[in-house]
């Protein structure tokens, strides 16, 4: 006899369950979709929110971090896609798709304008029109059950579908944008479906922002499919507002010769994770996957990546870098697989902390399951404060104080931007984070 | 300009000044000599403001001021520069970005405007060559790569971008060759004044040959324990430190 040993479900919980049942009944889509939500709320009402017992997510329970769950919003109207301008950074030359409050707004994109040889279809058009990327949805789920991603699967309908052809090269990025601006905590879900075809080229730029003091709850999910010897650029700026919760989302798989370079700025929300899995399917592909994570007050934010290599070949380097101020918290956690066929495997993969206050706390868990031999694979981590003798050189040649540690930081940040190619984003990111620290200094 | 009174200071429960007096006037080049461990670079250390030591008694008087009561950057905003005896490496913080945001950072202490970017540029293309800095190295991370002498040699260029009224050189002659010693030197000595007051520590008589000293002290266990004129760091070349052993024993 198995006794099963699931507490009660808290509120936050029920809560859930009961606006699961509620959005697919009222609405469950098309095609295989119904039967894939569905599985998906199965799966969370048998598994819930994955507390701190579930060895992923140790560090960050959300059982007990998630109180309650707040109603999706409906489709915005002017009035807040006026309020969400100023939370959308300025690309002027990407072609941007937006959602306000996790709900696509179809004044502010731009699906008629992106460049040639790129498509984008809001996700339940996708569905409706039987397009081939609708069948990509849930396609490079992990089997292993994910909370956050469960409940992204289980209230899908929102998002975008993006097709890029097979060897264009996309002449402008395309800006995923995302905006809370609402005074009233809303949950939101948006799926993102993208396949870059043989040979292409495309920058993904996707952004998050919110309202300070409002406890939404942010969930995004996207699928991405780099074909053999494509490239994509992927920066994400996540910027939510300070009370928020945030789960991102990346499935990745890597065709022959593929190239991914993602970095990942993460300095919003009161409590947020991003999950990388990413799989490298053809032969000789190449993921760079960095981010750096900047945090303070009592700011939770937890970046853990899956990086599966199933076949021959495959370099990987990751590299994030971490500031805590105050009494935050930075969790960091990479596992690189090595599957048997997967000779030659290059990964290296590398967790670096600045600690601004004694009280900051960083938790670093790096594993490696390599069932190939002939491999290269490492890790490591460090963890430290500001170099006195460095902070005195610069103040006595007059830098103050909060001057000399913004110059420091940003020089350790440096050191993973500098990896962004294109400079108008690598540039973006540097102001960003140049905007986090000057509020931190006042 | 700078008034030095029974100054003890410690790092630790290690007493390294233990009541040294020293003035300098106006416009006046005084070099410091003294064995290894003797306090100089505690010294330059404890007047720029670094937060290690601990000042347990004495005073520092500068133009007038209390000096101890200010900030390593208040310091260098009221006019002290220490060109350090092992300059540090910076990475990631780009030469340029370094110097232009120091030459702010003062400007903006003393209540002055910005330097614009193109006149910020003619004064380091005016300044960097003559000291043999290059474009790549200005370009690199502070003192990143640079070898012993082009790191003494950046110093200078600091000293010379930032005008300071207080200069003071912990052994800025070691690790230079003949020439770039000769370079640095001129570098300083364009830079006397008599409004601008220079503290030399070194151990060579050589460089007093090019940065030629109003005044020479001693300096021994802490103390200034003798000082007079250029010709005594001859003296001290040839019969070096015994003397003081024996008077401080
Ligand atoms: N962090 C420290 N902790 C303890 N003692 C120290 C520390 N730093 C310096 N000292 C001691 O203070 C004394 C003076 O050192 P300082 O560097 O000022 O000497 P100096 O005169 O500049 O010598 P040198 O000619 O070798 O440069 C030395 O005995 C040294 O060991
Ligand atoms: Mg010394």
């Amino acid at each position: 006899m198995t006794i099963n040993v699931r507490p009660a479900r808290t509120a936050a919980e029920e809560a859930i369950a009961a606006a699961l049942e509620a959005s697919i009944t009222a609405e469950a889509g098309q095609g295989r979709i119904p039967e894939v939500r569905r599985a998906a709320r199965d799966a969370f009402l048998s598994h819930g929110l994955p507390s701190r017992r579930v060895e992923e997510w140790k560090y960050t329970d959300l059982r007990a971090a998630v109180r309650d769950f707040p109603n999706c919003a409906p489709a915005p109207g002017a009035m807040e896609e006026a309020e969400a301008a100023p939370l959308v950074p300025s690309l002027p030359n990407a072609g941007r798709i937006l959602f306000v409050n996790g709900v696509l707004s179809r004044a502010g994109s731009d699906f008629a304008a992106l460049s040639e040889g790129v498509t984008a279809l809001p996700l339940d058009a996708a569905i409706a029109a039987g397009d081939p990327l609708a069948d990509r949805i849930n396609a490079l789920s992990p089997s292993r059950y994910d909370g956050p991603l469960a409940l992204n699967t289980g209230f899908l309908g929102e998002g975008v579908a993006l097709r890029v052809d097979a060897g264009v090269k996309a002449a402008r990025p395309v800006h995923i944008a995302h905006a809370f601006p609402g005074v009233e905590a809303v949950a939101g879900f948006t799926r993102t479906v993208v396949v870059v075809g043989a040979g292409a080229e495309v920058t993904l730029v996707e952004t998050f922002a919110g309202r300070d003091g409002v406890a939404y709850q942010s969930n995004h999910a996207v699928e991405l499919v780099v074909g053999d010897g494509a490239i994509v650029n992927l920066v994400r700026i996540q910027e939510e507002g300070d009370a928020a919760f945030h789960f991102g989302t990346l499935m990745l798989e890597l065709g022959r010769e593929a190239k991914l370079n993602l970095f990942a700025l993460a300095q919003g929300a009161a409590l947020a994770r991003y999950n990388v899995y990413g799989r490298f399917e053809g032969t000789g592909a190449h993921a760079g996957i960095r981010g750096a994570t900047l945090a303070r007050g009592r700011q939770h934010s937890d970046t853990t990546l899956v990086i599966d290599h199933a076949v021959a070949g495959g370099e990987s380097r990751e590299l994030f870098k971490t500031v805590l101020a105050d009494e935050s918290h930075g969790v960091f956690q990479g596992k690189i697989v090595v599957r048997r066929a997967a000779q030659k495997t290059d990964g290296r993969m590398m967790s670096q902390s600045l600690l601004l206050s004694d009280r900051a706390e960083m938790d670093n868990k790096p594993e490696l399951e390599i069932f190939a031999d002939d491999v290269q694979c490492g890790h490591g981590a460090t963890a430290g404060a500001l170099d006195r003798s460095m902070l005195f050189y610069l103040r006595s040649r007059g830098l103050p104080e909060k001057e000399a540690e913004m110059l420091l930081i940003q020089a350790f940040l440096g050191e993973a931007v500098e990896y962004v190619e294109d400079a108008d984003l690598r540039d973006l990111l540097i102001e960003r984070i140049s905007g986090w620290l000057e509020k931190r200094a006042v | 300009m700078l008034e030095i009174r029974n100054l003890h200071a410690r790092i630790g429960e290690n007493e390294i000044l233990k009541g040294l007096d020293l003035t300098i006037p106006d416009g006046e080049v005084h070099a410091i000599m003294g064995p290894n461990g003797s306090g100089k670079s505690t010294l330059s250390y404890v007047l720029s403001g670094k937060p290690d030591y601990e000042v347990t008694d004495g005073s520092v008087s500068f133009d007038g001021a209390d000096l101890l009561a200010l900030d390593a950057d208040a310091r260098a905003a009221a006019g002290v520069f220490l060109a350090f005896q092992y300059p540090i490496e910076i990475p990631g913080v780009a030469n340029m970005t370094f110097l232009r945001a120091a030459m702010n950072a003062q400007r903006k202490a003393r209540g002055e405007e910005e330097i614009s970017t193109p006149d910020f540029l003619k004064l380091v293309r005016a300044k960097a060559p003559d000291l043999g800095i290059s474009q790549d190295m200005l370009r690199r991370g502070v003192n990143v790569g640079f070898s012993g002498g082009e790191k003494k040699r950046n110093e200078i260029l600091q000293m010379a971008l930032l005008e300071p009224k207080l200069c003071i050189l912990d052994e800025t002659d070691s690790g230079l060759d003949i020439d770039a010693l000769k370079v640095v030197a001129h570098g300083v000595n364009a830079l006397r004044s008599p409004k601008r007051s220079m503290l030399v520590i070194t151990h060579y008589q050589r460089l007093l040959d090019h940065i030629v000293p109003d005044v020479v002290h001693v300096m021994h266990k802490g103390r200034i324990v003798r000082s007079g004129g250029k010709e005594l760091a001859l003296e001290l070349e040839e019969s070096g430190y015994a003397a003081y052993a024996q008077d401080a024993a």
